[in-house]
């Protein structure tokens, strides 16, 4: 159906119409549009008619305690890739980043990575151990820690491993597989700096070992520096007590750097004078190079982005005309600078739209609007952080670490978006 | 807690331990932790041997403790088994199309090999084996990986004596020297190559696995000019997401089962599905395989090898009827302590009850 209005205008429509619609706000353009192209044949008896919903009543105050999202948004779960691990309870899954909009992650969607399950650990059982290199061995309860002076701060937790299986070439076709090993939240808790003050640091103490309290206790080592600059204990997220999953009652919050050192259900904080070595920073989290010899201490993520929406789970539903193109970039250097965007596989770029200020180490909204001609697109994403780092492509990558490191793949993703507006993950050249 | 009692139990806690002064510059919150405390929970072993408690154990031991407890997964000579991970092999492979990274090929420090194993070893039984025992193992892995003799014990004493192949195989992250450089210039806006074409494509690999595809109604899907005419409802699940019912076969058994109660259990299987299989050319895996268990005596599936713990409750008389399947599922580790089913239990007993209707569908 090629006679339509809407197709004529929306292929005739010159640049000042578009700056029109643009300052008017895109929002309003579908109306805008429709008003002057399509035609019903019939009324909508959605509008005609009088609707249950605005006859009936509707759920009392009493009906639901704690609320879970609509059940039309049932399909809006994590996910998770079987073959993937041995075992789900050793594993991972995955943020469906293409069904959200803004920066915050929900935490009832938020990707989760366990090596031993989530336990339940209450308040009442958690003990905080400061150990090694200190003047003062301490425990502290939970509720010790809420006595303490509270800080408020936001940041994006990626774990090392996402798009990692993306190294051998396009694998896996829907964004939330490809880079859904990611979230955003605003954390309250207390910095490490007035916990390890609590204790005492001795003079040598210049590494902390970090551990959870579940049976993989997922150990790492951090160096010093690191510690007292911005890392913080957390026991809230986006305004409420963390989940099981992400570590209740008390998890770490290491900006910027991987996941994995994120301890979950933290037990003891060991201050010493070297890092320990243990598995999660030998066996894994070390990235072998094509050379056979791996890098160790691997910590920050650098500057990355993905295009969330169209995706593979989030085609182009319509046809030629008004569109939103968004996704989310960032970086464990700092804040995003600017995110260009390019229809055509890398060989020309346009920069995006921030929804917002950015903030450092934490999620950045884009968004471009666009007006699709119906024409194949192979939409890319670029991130640039503060410092100046330009996110590279695969092939820049691959070109230095090779196939097989499995992490800290921040590669630039292209989505092909065929005619039917159907979106698919392929790497071009 | 009223204010009252928190009073009364901070006054109880300055009479046993002493809560800290306040000092100036800390807020003098929490307590001095006991020696006691400090060694359950500070059990870290860092590469130079520190933190290793004192004890030995030899390869001989270590080979029955590593067929009791860890062969099941990583196979007998820690070869791996399954889809778990193998312990040793792969020297050489590090720079292979398909690198095998293991203690032996891959891990720098045994230290680490003795930490992980003391904490979290055996996978859903962590930290039960006995200081000796995790110096047994060890040295049983060192043996397996070719790095010592079978008369071998490692104890405290000789530990650092021990390297592992790949110790100079790493180096700090040069990510900042190496990539900045070239990942920190200017990026080019227009006219940067050629036109490009697709070089690969994910679904070619066919490994995602099935998602909603979700989709908005449009005006045009209204007034019939749309792209799409398909797209009338909000979200359509991809066709290939229907699960496919075995039909044939379990029908005829499942007579007297309710089909829902089965179907329920069938979506709850996946739990079960890494380690057992259940229907035709099942076979056992890392559990046994389950055809004809409700009725069966414990611990009788042929070929299968069952823990001590399990051979027993089959030798005591445990049938698995609905009450005994139902009290095992809740609770594996409470029924049966100390078997192998690593698996910490189904809480819900309406899907306990679902996947003993499924289990049921496949009993003669
Ligand atoms: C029920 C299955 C199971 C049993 C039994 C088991 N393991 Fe494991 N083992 C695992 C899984 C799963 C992992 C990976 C865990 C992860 O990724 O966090 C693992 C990891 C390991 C690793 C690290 C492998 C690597 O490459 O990083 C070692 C070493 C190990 N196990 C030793 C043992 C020893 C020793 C025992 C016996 C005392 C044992 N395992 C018993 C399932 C098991
Ligand atoms: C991590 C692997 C694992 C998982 C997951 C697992 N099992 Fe098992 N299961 C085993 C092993 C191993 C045994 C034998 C235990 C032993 O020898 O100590 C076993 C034994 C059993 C038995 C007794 C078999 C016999 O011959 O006596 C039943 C029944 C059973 N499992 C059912 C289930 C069900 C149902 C689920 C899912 C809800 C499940 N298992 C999940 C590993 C597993």
């Amino acid at each position: 159906m090629t006679d339509t209005p809407m197709d004529a205008k929306g292929k005739s429509r010159g640049a000042s119409r578009r700056d029109f619609l643009r300052t008017a706000g895109l929002a309003a353009g579908g109306a805008a549009l429709g008003a002057g192209a399509g035609r019903a044949a019939t009324p909508d008896p959605l509008i005609t008619e009088v609707q249950p919903w605005a006859s009936f009543l509707g759920e009392g105050v009493d009906a639901t305690p704690y609320g879970m999202p609509i059940h039309f948004e049932d399909h809006v779960v994590r996910r998770n890739v079987e073959w993937l691990t041995a075992d789900p309870i050793a594993s991972i899954n995955f943020t469906p980043i293409h069904a959200l909009d803004g920066t915050i992650t929900p935490q009832g969607c938020a990707f989760e990575r366990h090596h031993s399950g989530a336990i339940e650990l209450s308040k009442e059982d958690y003990r905080l151990m400061i150990t090694g290199l200190v003047e003062k061995p301490l425990i502290f309860t939970f509720g010790d820690l809420l006595r303490m002076p509270r800080i408020q701060r936001t940041f994006f937790c990626e774990c090392a491993a996402n798009s990692g299986m993306e190294w051998g070439g396009a694998q896996l076709n829907a964004a939330q597989f490809t880079h859904g090993m990611i979230h955003n939240m605003e954390y309250t808790g207390v910095s490490l700096r007035t916990l390890l003050n609590e204790a005492g640091v001795k003079p040598e103490g210049s590494w902390i070992y970090v551990e959870g309290a579940d049976a993989s206790s997922n150990g790492r080592s951090i160096p010093m520096e690191k510690a007292l600059d911005d890392c913080m204990i957390a026991f809230f997220a986006n305004g409420e007590a963390l989940r099981m999953e992400h570590g209740y009652p008390v998890r770490l919050v290491v900006p910027g750097w991987e996941g994995n050192l994120w301890v979950k259900w933290l037990r003891r904080i060991g201050v010493h004078d070297a890092p320990i070595y243990s598995r999660e920073e030998t066996s894994k989290y070390t990235d072998l190079m094509p050379d056979g010899r791996a890098r160790e201490f691997t910590w920050a993520m650098h500057a990355k982005s993905v295009i969330t929406s169209p995706s593979p789970q989030m085609p182009i539903g319509h046809g030629p005309g008004p569109m939103v193109i968004t996704g989310l970039a960032w970086s464990g250097l700092g804040k995003i600078a600017r995110v260009d965007v390019s229809l055509d596989g890398g060989v020309n770029w346009q920069t995006a739209r921030l929804a917002g200020e950015p903030g450092d180490k934490a999620l950045t909204r884009f968004y471009v609007d666009h007006v699709w001609d119906g024409k194949p697109m192979y939409l890319q994403s670029r991130a640039i952080d503060e410092t100046g780092y330009v996110q590279p492509t695969k092939e820049q990558l691959r070109a230095i670490r090779g196939v097989n490191s499995i992490y800290h793949n921040n590669g630039i993703q292209t989505w092909y978006v065929n005619e039917s507006g159907e979106a698919e993950n392929v790497e071009v050249s | 807690m009223s204010k009252c009692r928190k009073l009364i139990t901070t006054t109880a806690l300055m009479g046993v331990i002493g809560v800290l002064p306040a000092f100036a510059d800390t807020l003098g919150l929490g307590r001095l932790a006991l020696p006691e405390e400090i060694a359950a929970w500070d059990v870290a072993v860092m590469p130079d041997g520190r933190g290793l408690p004192e004890g030995a154990g030899n390869v001989f031991d270590g080979e029955d403790l590593w067929i009791d407890y860890c062969a099941v997964c990583h196979g007998d000579f820690a070869e791996g088994a399954g889809v778990w991970p193998p312990i040793v092999g792969g020297r050489g492979t590090l720079t292979a199309d398909r690198p095998l990274k293991t203690v032996e090929s891959y891990w720098p420090y045994l230290s680490t090999v003795w930490d992980y194993v003391n904490r979290s070893m055996p996978f859903g039984a962590a930290q039960t084996l006995e200081t000796d025992e995790v110096y047994a193992i060890t040295a049983y892995i060192l043996y397996s990986a070719g790095l010592v003799d079978d008369d071998y014990e490692l104890t405290h004493e000789n530990f650092t004596e021990n390297r592992l192949p790949n110790e100079g195989g790493f180096y700090f992250d040069d990510r900042a020297e190496v990539e900045f450089p070239i990942f920190t210039q200017e990026p080019c806006m227009s006219d940067c190559g050629a036109p490009v074409s697709i070089s690969a494509r994910a679904t070619t690999l066919n490994v995602t696995p099935d998602f909603p595809i979700i989709r908005n109604l449009y005006t045009e899907d209204l007034i019939g000019n749309g792209a799409a005419d398909a797209a009338a409802e909000e979200v359509i699940e991809d066709a290939s997401a229907q699960p496919e019912a075995e039909a044939g076969e379990a029908e005829t058994q499942m007579a007297s089962l309710d089909p829902e109660l089965v179907a329920a259990g069938e979506a709850a299987w996946r739990q079960c599905r890494t380690c057992h299989q259940i229907g035709d050319g099942a076979r056992n895996g890392t559990g046994p395989q389950l055809n004809d268990i409700v009725g069966k005596m414990a611990a009788q599936v042929d070929g299968f090898r069952y823990s001590p713990a399990f051979v027993d409750a089959g030798e005591s008389g445990v049938i698995w009827d609905e009450a005994t399947l139902d009290a095992f599922l809740e609770n594996p580790a409470g029924m049966i302590p100390r078997n192998r089913m690593s698996f910490r239990g189904v809480r819900s007993a309406d899907e306990r009850a679902a996947l003993i209707a499924y289990m049921k569908s496949y009993t003669n």
